[in-house]
């Protein structure tokens, strides 16, 4: 075991079981999955992306390029999860991935013996033979390669919610500068969300020795924050993206302690925070070291092996080689000594600042200066390091490298909204640059101040943040940690205050208490950076010699330093073409530790300044993010808002099959009707056409028009005329789009003088009610009129057949609904129940029909009322198949025909507009191509082979012609039709072909039909109308 | 050009990749060229392309402001098909999915060309309708299509949601065994090698801020490198062209809209074709790196940002869910936005402008990757001929002065509904 | 999101809204014969990358029309009035 018998801030009381490859290990809460490992003695974690190479545990963060793993089971899998960021939790089971058949012996292993062959971007240059289709070939097996874990295919059974939060100020980020901002803005009254992606607060502070004083100043700052009810920290949940409006998304994970939630509970919750200020305190990440089996594991960084140390009381190794090119890495070299690890520091730096040597020595660690590693020996795990010095190379034994290359500023969230990160040269990081108003940084994310330097920093942010939100009231400081002495061994304060500094050491206060830029000798001196460039130069003159020794670039997507040396050679010189063509930073982690290394190395190859080369573009989610999470609840019977009628239930209990439309639920058919759709809805023509059907049109739009100017109105928004319209009687109407195409068409009733009543089609009600509202708003709001939405407010159904009038009348007695009172196109204002009922006699059917509107509440009281009335007439309900059937008979135009891309004139309606102007779409709807012959028009088509059914979807040729192309045009709608016992459509056919009685063959080679019909008029039954007019 | 081969591989494995050299050159701009097409992104190196290799037009110099397939070539969802219904898009996209099946071996260059298929699901009656007269327009264009019923769908990918109580169940739908993917940054690439090799010069860091005119015929261009004279100046900068239009004198009916992408975290393979959901804005495929690519539809509000908001973010991860329930778990890695070049009618433009001199590529709304070479070869045509292609004849700009629109979605005049 | 600072109903995501284009494209009067005039209108679109006059309906709200002015760069809103009082 390497878990040390006290410290650190796990609670040893809660003991954890946990699995991981099957084997049962067990932890303490307030671990990871990672340190759990760790304490544990589990090294080897996962195996890479491309060679398989054994992979452990290389960060303590988000960052984690290589321990990645799968948690859970069945629907419950989640693959790729980064180690060092599952909080452990009762019956977690996780396993390694990209390994077969174990992680122990990974047969893929072999991959590394055909690595000079599959150098960056090789797949671009062969697998292209010996056939056109070879690639399908070589692809199975490369798919089969690549991927990391193997994704569960079951629905999850976890659920996800949404929450929307207000704030005046956002804080991203717990550590010293963003507890700081939090206190300073809190205090101000402002409403404050505080945000940390751990599952504790605190940030690089939780990473010291939990006796040092930095715990108490964590805890007093908790204490005061938790006395202010305007402050909220939310900790398990990461900002993950910045979105415009100074909307940032969020997603919470639960902390239950289970490693599933509990029943009833939610897995994660996505926030949508808007916020009126933000203060970006969201720190440093550190970076690696680049050299020979960099990825052995029992590698990582220097801060992680002293989180682990300190935070997890985890020794990750007990002979420690800390190599690094900055000040930082000695507070892990020191801490390490401290419990007992022997330590060799290599600093690749020339002159170390004394007093830092003089620390080391005091604490019995050797420095080795001018030493940087070379090579690191092991397979599964690390033996020992090979340094080069300049006396010549070393090897020191270890079980332990703790690495540290520098930090990078975490600037992805300040980067989201598209402001470019500009480059520090003093710290060597890309930090934020110009940002928004309201918009705020602070601490180590500005490019590294001390931890002094952090909480002024981010005092000031969050005092001008809520500043920002008119929330302006002055809170005292904080008292900052460097103030205080917490390195028993030294007496020097200024040499305390910049060890405390980390995790950017690289500013240090001065001696007369300001911050300075550090000195020249603080600062990293650019040595990994010129050994990178060097090496990879290098490597381009040396070639092969270096295939032996893997360095890696990007640890997660096996990118090498040879493979950034083989982009720049072939002129993938962009840091964009860098990344696509070798995929380095593409992984999950999106190169948090590989990408500045990368661009600064194409820099030095390129000699540029890093600046010139700039970075690649950061994007959301910082971290990912789970695709349920962004759902929310919108999933199953929420993913849509369905829509139902006011008799939605009748149709379902007396065997509705129903079907979607517009997020309408509609009946499709009745199942007593037939045994499938196409036995049901012959029935239900025959019901119509001989008795009387009952149909639920509540979907239809239904606006009110009302105000001086409504019929003028009407005028122009259809291409027919409305203001001769008589109190009392309907129209049917067309509207056309301002290119002069059909928008929708409908009918429109006039109930008063200054009052109409129109309906739309169900799948365009929401766009004409918004058209209509644009045109009042914006070009005419001249004219008087108001329009409003009811189709809600109203249920609507139509009774139509031979027998309607007598149901009707049967249902309502008490109305004259003779055909003197209540003509075709007339209309009834009438009362049931003190309620409006409204009865508009027309019929999209073609037999004799009324269309009856009640309050919504009442419909079904209605519906029933008729159906009772109707059962001696052989009443029967029918549903939307049958009623876009018995329409085809009867030549109507519906969504098939409206489809878009027709004029008046295809739909064979122009004549409706007579020598009227002024309406919308007439300019434009004289285009020249709209009257080209070879143009289609509506027509009717007549099977003439007995039994033989037309499709809707077929192709329409002369008898004789080639089938090839697109014909001349095709079947729009198409029915049999039990009246005339053939099978009719609706079609658009070309104007010089479109010739009543020439037969044309309709083709359907999906099927290899091809069937012969006879043009025809397109209204098949009663031309005459007298149905309608009795 | 160094050829690619197997052999090459192997060479250079064994000598540590010593021997492979720039895949392009970085010339510095002549002062004139026969031919200056504005844009280094796959429709302007494939145009440059085909203009030396079809038509022995070399002297030709391809300008990129940024850096090559920097655009939506490098920022689209890498979907190649040719199932469009209304004449003029039909023959065209089958043109250049032929283009397509030899592009690796014409190019010497490996562009992943993966006929894996596409599926997009019907999920009303009415949908199947339409997707039957889509394919019965294709079988009569030569192109392979088919339609699955329920069953038939389940078997190909079972992991859809076929659930009794779906929202939107799968009725069937209609594929295309040939369409498929294709790794987008490799078209650019791979174009650009085959350019360069025939001696074109291929200028990455060059904006065109202006045009040079002699009279109302435009001569050349103004850069940020310095003036450059040309016989013919095309443009193809899909997503920007409004704006160097604009200098040119030239009114468009485009406007720029963003279009999200979505890759989730690299996983063993799931999804094996290109699979599009009927009932809603979502498609999916899986790359070969293992990243399930996915995008929806438009964000709806002009932006020339790339970048898009949440609010489609959640309406693509819904749909996802509602068409594929096991993707819930899976994690998206990164989501990003690319300009889109709209027009009224989501067909492009590809002709000769009004403006003298200027010729005009763009328009390509979301459909511009699949179109890529097609694209090229046409544009080459119009350029060298000073004509339009007979296959892009229908692309004219004039067409919605006379009506003569392409309008796959009859979506009508609104171009972020298209 | 866009947040749109609805002059009726206070800030909202722009998802509450419905987009309705350019709102600079000048829409000839509704008699008006002039077929250029309304081409241009209905297809010829200045598409700036800069500051961007449209419409945006407020349908799940108030339902009013608003003219927007908004950078297509950076979507930072400049102004937002009701499409009526810009017609006014």
């Amino acid at each position: 075991m390497r878990r040390l018998a006290i410290g650190g801030r796990i609670d040893r009381s809660q003991q954890i079981e946990f699995t991981f490859d099957g084997r049962a290990i067990t932890g303490f809460r307030g671990d990871t999955l990672a340190s759990a490992l760790l304490a544990n003695g589990v090294r080897l974690v996962g195996r890479s992306f491309k060679y398989h190479r054994p992979r452990g545990i290389y960060s303590a963060g988000p960052e984690e390029p290589n321990a990645l793993v799968t948690l859970g089971t069945g629907g419950r899998r989640e693959p790729n999860r980064a180690a060092t960021t599952v909080e452990l939790a009762e019956g977690l089971v996780a396993e390694s991935q990209n390994r077969w058949p174990s992680l122990n012996f990974d047969a893929q292993g072999i991959n590394g013996l055909f690595a000079p062959f599959l150098s960056a971007g090789f797949y671009y240059k062969t697998f292209m033979g010996p056939t056109r289709r070879a690639w399908m070939f070589y692809e199975h097996f490369i798919r089969k390669a690549a991927g990391l874990g193997r994704a569960g295919e079951e629905p999850d059974p976890d659920r996800y919610d949404v929450r929307h939060l207000f704030a005046d100020v956002a804080v991203v980020g717990s550590g010293p500068a963003g507890l700081s901002a939090a206190l300073a803005a809190g205090g101000a009254g402002a409403r404050v969300v505080l945000i940390e992606q751990d599952f504790a607060p605190g940030g690089s502070l939780l990473s010291d020795p939990a006796d040092a004083e930095s715990v108490a100043w964590l805890s007093g700052m908790f204490a005061r924050l938790a006395e202010m009810p305007n402050v909220s920290l939310m900790t398990r949940t990461t900002a993950f993206g910045a979105y415009d409006g100074n909307v940032l998304g969020l997603v919470e994970r639960h902390g239950s302690g289970t490693a599933d939630p509990k029943q009833g509970q939610a897995r994660q919750t996505l926030l949508l925070l808007r916020a009126k200020s933000i203060v970006y305190a969201s720190g440093a990440l550190e970076r690696p070291l680049t050299f020979a089996n960099n990825d052995r594991p029992g590698i990582m960084l220097a801060s992680a092996a002293r989180v682990y140390l300190n935070r997890f009381a985890v020794l990750a190794g007990t002979r420690v080689v800390v190599a690094t090119d900055n000040d930082s890495a000695y507070r892990a070299a020191f801490d390490l000594a401290a419990a007992g690890a022997e330590v060799t520091i290599a600093d690749g730096r020339a002159e170390p600042i004394h007093e830092l040597l003089e620390q080391a020595r005091r604490r019995g660690i050797a420095v080795r200066t001018k030493s940087r590693i070379a090579n690191a020996l092991g397979s599964r795990s690390v033996r020992a390091v090979t340094l080069s010095e300049p006396g010549g190379p070393a090897t020191v034994k270890c079980d332990l490298v703790a690495v540290s290359g520098g930090w990078s500023a975490t600037v992805h969230l300040t980067s989201h909204l598209g402001v470019k990160p500009v480059y520090r040269e003093d710290m060597r990081t890309f930090v934020p640059g110009k940002l928004g108003a309201g918009l705020f940084v602070a601490g180590a994310v500005t490019g590294g101040f001390t931890r002094g330097g952090s909480i002024e920093e981010g005092h000031r942010a969050g005092a001008e943040a809520s500043a920002f939100c008119g929330i302006a009231k002055s809170v005292q400081q904080p008292v900052g940690l460097e103030l205080t002495e917490i390195d028993a061994g030294s007496h020097d304060n200024s040499l305390s205050a910049s060890l405390r500094s980390a995790p950017l050491p690289h500013f240090v206060r001065a001696h007369d208490g300001s911050h300075t830029v550090c000195p020249e000798h603080h600062r990293p001196d650019r040595s990994e950076e010129r050994w990178f460039a060097n090496r990879t130069r290098a490597g381009d003159e040396k070639g092969a010699k270096f295939a032996a020794g893997k360095a890696f670039a990007d640890l997660q997507m096996d990118v090498t330093t040879q493979d950034i040396a083989l982009a720049h050679r072939e002129g993938y010189e962009s840091v964009e073409h860098l990344k696509r063509y070798t995929t380095l930073g593409m992984g999950t982690d999106q190169g948090k530790t590989s990408n500045f290394h990368a661009l600064s190395a194409m820099a030095g190859l390129r000699s540029m300044a890093v600046p010139e080369v700039g970075t690649t573009t950061f994007r959301p989610p910082y971290t990912p993010v789970a695709i349920g999470a962004l759902a929310g609840r919108s999933i199953g019977h929420h993913y849509k808002p369905i829509r139902r009628t006011p008799m939605h239930d009748w149709h379902v209990a007396n065997g509705a099959e129903m079907l979607e439309g517009g997020l309408w639920m509609r009946p499709w058919f009745y199942r007593a009707s037939g045994r499938d759709v196409n036995e049901a809805y012959v029935a239900e023509m025959r019901l119509v056409r001989e008795a009387a059907g009952l149909m639920d049109i509540s979907t239809l739009g239904k606006i009110d028009v009302q105000g001086s100017d409504a019929a003028e109105f009407l005028d122009r928004v259809y291409v027919n005329a409305f203001a001769k319209l008589p109190v009392g009687r309907a129209r049917y109407g067309i509207m056309l789009r301002d290119d002069g195409v059909v928008f929708d068409d409908g009918t429109t009733s006039r109930l008063g003088e200054r009052h109409f009543f129109m309906t739309t089609s169900t799948a365009k009600a929401a766009d004409v009610m918004s058209r209509l509202e644009f045109l009042l708003d914006t070009a005419w709001p001249d004219l008087r009129v108001s329009v409003t939405s009811v189709t809600d407010e109203w249920a609507a159904m139509s009774v139509a057949g031979p027998n309607s009038r007598d149901i009707l009348a049967a249902a309502f007695p008490d109305l004259d609904i003779s055909n003197e009172a209540l003509p075709h196109m007339g209309l009834l204002e009438e009362k049931y129940r003190d309620r409006r009922l409204r009865i508009i006699r027309l019929s999209f059917s073609g037999e004799w029909a009324y269309e009856i509107y009640v309050g919504a509440s009442l419909g079904t009281e209605v519906w029933c009322r008729l159906m009772e009335a109707g059962a001696p007439f052989g009443l029967k309900p029918y549903g939307v198949e049958a009623l876009g059937t018995l329409r085809i008979e009867k030549g109507h135009v519906a969504g098939p025909e409206i489809d878009g891309r027709t004029t008046l004139d295809d739909l064979g309606l122009g004549r409706m507009v007579g020598k009227r102007s002024g309406y919308v779409g007439e300019v434009l709807g004289r285009r020249a191509a709209f009257s080209d012959p070879t143009r289609p028009r509506l027509v009717g088509l007549r099977g003439v082979e007995p039994g033989r059914q037309l499709h809707a979807g077929a192709i329409l040729f002369r008898p004789g012609e080639p089938m090839q192309g697109h014909g001349l045009g095709r079947i729009t709608s198409a029915t049999y039709s039990p009246t005339l016992d053939v099978w009719v459509g609706l079609g658009l056919l070309a104007r010089e072909s479109a010739v009543e009685g020439a037969e044309i063959v309709a083709a359907y080679p999906i099927t290899g039909q091809t069937v012969r019909a006879r043009v025809v008029s397109p209204i098949f039954l009663d031309p005459k109308g007298e149905r309608l007019h009795g | 050009m160094r050829g690619y081969s197997a052999f090459s591989i192997l060479r250079n494995g064994l000598t540590g990749q010593r021997h492979w050299r720039r895949v392009w050159r970085a010339p510095d701009p002549k002062s004139a060229y026969d031919v200056v097409i504005v844009g280094g992104g796959g429709h302007g190196l494939a145009t440059a392309f085909y203009l030396a290799e079809n038509h022995g037009v070399r002297n030709v110099a391809v300008l990129e402001k940024g850096y090559i397939g920097g655009g939506n070539v490098g920022r689209n969802t890498t979907i190649v098909r040719s199932n469009y219904r209304l004449d003029g898009n039909t023959q065209f996209y089958e043109f250049s999915m032929k283009l397509w099946e030899g592009l690796s071996r014409s190019l010497n260059f490996n562009v992943m060309f993966s006929q894996r298929g596409f599926l997009l699901t019907a999920n009303s009656p009415g949908e199947f309708d339409t997707f039957g007269y889509r394919a019965n327009v294709m079988r009569l264009n030569g192109i392979d299509a088919e339609l699955l019923d329920r069953e038939e769908v389940r078997r190909m990918v079972p992991y859809l949601n076929f659930s009794e109580k779906a929202l939107f169940p799968v009725h069937g739908a209609i594929l295309q065994g040939r369409a498929g993917t294709a790794r987008h940054d490799a078209v650019a690439w791979g174009y650009a090698r085959a350019a360069d090799a025939h001696g074109i010069d291929i200028i990455q860091g060059c904006e065109v801020t202006d045009f040079v005119r002699h009279g109302d015929r435009i001569v050349g261009v103004e850069t940020t490198r310095g003036r450059i004279a040309a016989a013919k100046v095309g443009l193809a900068v899909a997503g920007h062209t409004s704006v160097l239009a604009r200098k040119a004198g030239l009114e468009l009916p485009i406007e720029s809209h963003i279009l999200q992408a979505f890759v989730t975290e690299p996983i063993k393979p799931l999804v094996h074709h290109v699979v599009a959901y009927g009932a809603d804005h979502f498609y999916v495929s899986q790359s070969d790196k293992g990243g399930l690519v996915f995008g929806g539809g438009l964000d709806g509000y002009n932006s020339y940002a790339q970048r898009g908001n949440l609010g489609v973010v959640r309406e693509v991860a819904e749909a996802s869910i509602a068409m594929m329930p096991c993707i819930s778990r899976l994690r998206i890695l990164r989501h990003w936005g690319g300009v889109m070049d709209m027009t009224p009618d989501a067909s492009p433009i590809i002709c000769p402008t009004p403006v003298d001199g200027l010729y005009l590529n763009g328009g390509w709304c979301y459909g511009g990757f699949k179109a890529t070479p097609a694209s090229g070869w046409c544009f080459a045509h119009t350029l060298a001929k000073g004509e339009a292609h007979p296959l892009t004849a229908a692309y004219r700009l004039d067409r919605f002065r006379t009506g003569r629109t392409i309008d796959e979605a009859g979506a009508g005049p609104f171009a972020w509904l298209q | 999101m866009l947040r749109i600072e609805c002059p009726c109903c206070g800030p909202r995501d722009h998802d509450e809204f419905r987009y309705g284009g350019d709102a600079s494209a000048n829409r000839p009067a509704y008699d008006d014969p002039d077929f250029e005039a309304w081409y241009r209108y209905v297809f010829v679109r200045e598409n700036p990358a800069g500051l961007h006059r449209e419409y945006w309906q407020h349908v799940i709200g108030c339902r009013q029309w608003l003219v927007v002015e908004r950078d297509t760069r950076s979507h930072a809103i400049a102004s937002i009035l009701f499409a009526r009082e810009t017609r006014a």
